[in-house]
């Protein structure tokens, strides 16, 4: 691997110019197979900022982001490292993000990751040394040149540092904790949010008013999953913590043999309704990343 | 018996450096047998308190302060002293300290650090949990443990996990934090979240460098030394 004397990313100029951002998703396959995700990144390569790469997303055991980050490099896409808490110990999360930044990964999302039981592992030690706050504490103490023994490091690295937030939490504390974690995670150096998915534009409106009343000006990217069908709703909202999906869009999916029609109407149109609130968003699109390109069209 | 040690003096002035008035609440369970608690340490603490300019309005030791129902008894006869107090400064493991902040809606600043259970869970266990950290944070998280009320051991905040006050990992189990914002809602510290809390040490629930090394099976022959 080639240290690269690069300072920002590709990503983080966009975001920074004002340009509306999106980024979008891949998740690292189970195997050591990589076709899949090339294929999924040629959909990509034109129409994303920076393509988030999951850190073993709902506690599965797949290949790794770091890895995966570095192959999307290489094919001419600009990366960002997920990272999570649920795996590593302080030890390794450091020596992971001197790595990325070794290999020339810029943008890393920080992140507590989901309990192992919810995973295919549910016998693995939930580790959790650090939360989210910490872990983007522990980047700003490396790009200071120090690691967490207070120990000098031989090269400072450098990151644009993302952060997650959940605008539809759903009681009073849960809300509230949102915005006091979001603004523990700005002091600490987060530089911009992805949020989870949202269905309800409305929601989203609300928290952004919230947002705005905290003074809070880091750019924020809504999360938009693409729906592939009824069933898939359900199970979100059965299974998928933080995810709420309305019931008139379920019914929309019910009422159609056509659901990849659908999947990008709604989602065009979500992505119509929050754009004037937010600064980009984050499509997931699980699979279906060829129609990618259809949901973002009226932005370009 | 829970082993218990001071917390070192400096620590406990600069938590309590806004208080002016505190109330000193005691264990006469294990601390006493591990000399962390006991008549003349809290006389003693009332005496620091008072050197450092600040009032105690009032001292009391109780049996087991992991119970409930026994503090909430025993406190009765005491509750002006308690109501005229900025504060309680409680000398007990983790759980008496959770107890203690269940009852009385004043932030309950822990003055030991718990290091181990020695086999038990407290002489009169209730709810609480301790975690036995060796670092107690309880004052900053409303009487709260973090440690053991989310499973994800998160002290900066819940997760986007939780769903309607429920647990990610368990929708019967309550989300530690959700407990955590309303306890501090409740005693009107709301102000307590916006600290950050830098990562535990995990060197201070370890035993000692001597320890270590024979592994935790040769604590018993240690012990006997």
């Amino acid at each position: 691997m080639i240290m690269e004397s690069i300072k920002k990313s590709k990503f983080e100029k966009n975001l920074r110019s004002g340009k509306f951002a999106v980024t979008c998703e891949i998740g690292p396959p189970k195997g050591a197979e990589v076709e899949e995700i090339k294929e999924a990144a040629e959909y990509l390569k034109d129409v994303a900022d920076g393509i988030n790469v999951t850190d073993l997303q709902s506690s599965v055991m797949r290949l790794g982001s770091l890895t995966t980050c570095s192959l999307l490099k290489e094919w001419g896409l600009d990366p960002i490292f997920q990272v999570t808490c649920r795996d590593r110990n302080r030890l390794a999360l450091q020596s992971d993000l001197l790595s990325a930044y070794v290999m020339g990964i810029r943008n890393v999302l920080a992140l507590t990751g989901d309990y192992t039981t919810i995973g295919d592992h549910p016998q693995a030690e939930p580790v959790f040394d650090i939360d989210s706050v910490q872990l983007l504490w522990t980047i700003k103490n490396l790009e200071e040149g120090k690691d967490l023994a207070g120990k000098e490091l031989t090269q400072k690295p450098s990151f644009f540092k993302g952060a997650v937030v959940n605008p539809g939490a759903d009681t009073e504390a849960s809300y509230e904790l949102q915005i006091i974690k979001m603004k523990k995670k700005i002091d600490q150096g987060a530089q911009f949010f992805q949020t989870q998915a949202i269905f309800d534009a409305e929601v989203f409106k609300r928290f952004m008013e919230r947002v705005h009343k905290e003074n809070i000006d880091v750019p924020i990217l809504a999360g938009i999953i693409l729906l592939k069908s009824e069933r898939m709703a359900n199970y979100m909202n059965k299974f998928v913590p933080g995810v709420f999906v309305p019931e008139p869009i379920v019914k929309k999916m019910e009422g159609t043999v056509d659901k990849v029609s659908m999947c990008i109407e709604i989602a065009s149109r979500l992505i119509e309704e929050v754009k004037p609130y937010c600064a980009g968003v984050h499509i997931q699109a699980l699979g279906w990343e060829k129609y990618i390109s259809a949901v973002v069209k009226n932005l370009k | 018996m829970i082993l218990t040690e001071f917390k070192p003096m400096e620590e406990l002035l600069e938590k309590l450096k806004e208080e002016k008035k505190i109330f000193i609440m005691g264990c006469g369970g294990c601390p006493e047998g591990a000399d962390t608690g006991g008549k003349a340490v809290l006389t003693n603490m009332k005496g620091e308190m008072e050197k450092e300019g600040k009032t105690v309005t009032g001292v009391i030791e109780i049996d087991f302060l992991c119970q409930k129902a026994l503090i909430r008894s025993r406190i009765k006869p005491r509750l002006d002293e308690i109501k005229n107090a900025d504060s309680v400064l409680v000398f007990s493991c983790g759980l008496g300290v959770q107890a203690t902040s269940a009852v009385i809606d004043k932030v309950c600043y822990p003055a030991l650090n718990t290091i181990t259970f020695g086999g038990i869970t407290g002489m009169w266990q209730g709810t609480e949990r301790c975690d036995t950290c060796g670092d107690c944070i309880l004052d900053w998280t409303g009487g709260i443990c973090p440690y053991t009320a989310c499973p994800k051991k998160l002290v900066n905040g819940a997760c986007a996990g939780q769903s309607n006050g429920k647990c990610e990992i368990d929708p019967e189990r309550d989300c530690g934090w959700e407990l955590i914002y309303n306890s501090l809602k409740r005693i009107g510290k709301l102000d307590r979240l916006n600290k950050f809390i830098p990562p535990r040490d995990y060197a201070k629930i370890l035993p000692s460098a001597a320890l270590r090394k024979t592994r935790l099976w040769a604590l018993d022959e240690e012990e006997i030394v």
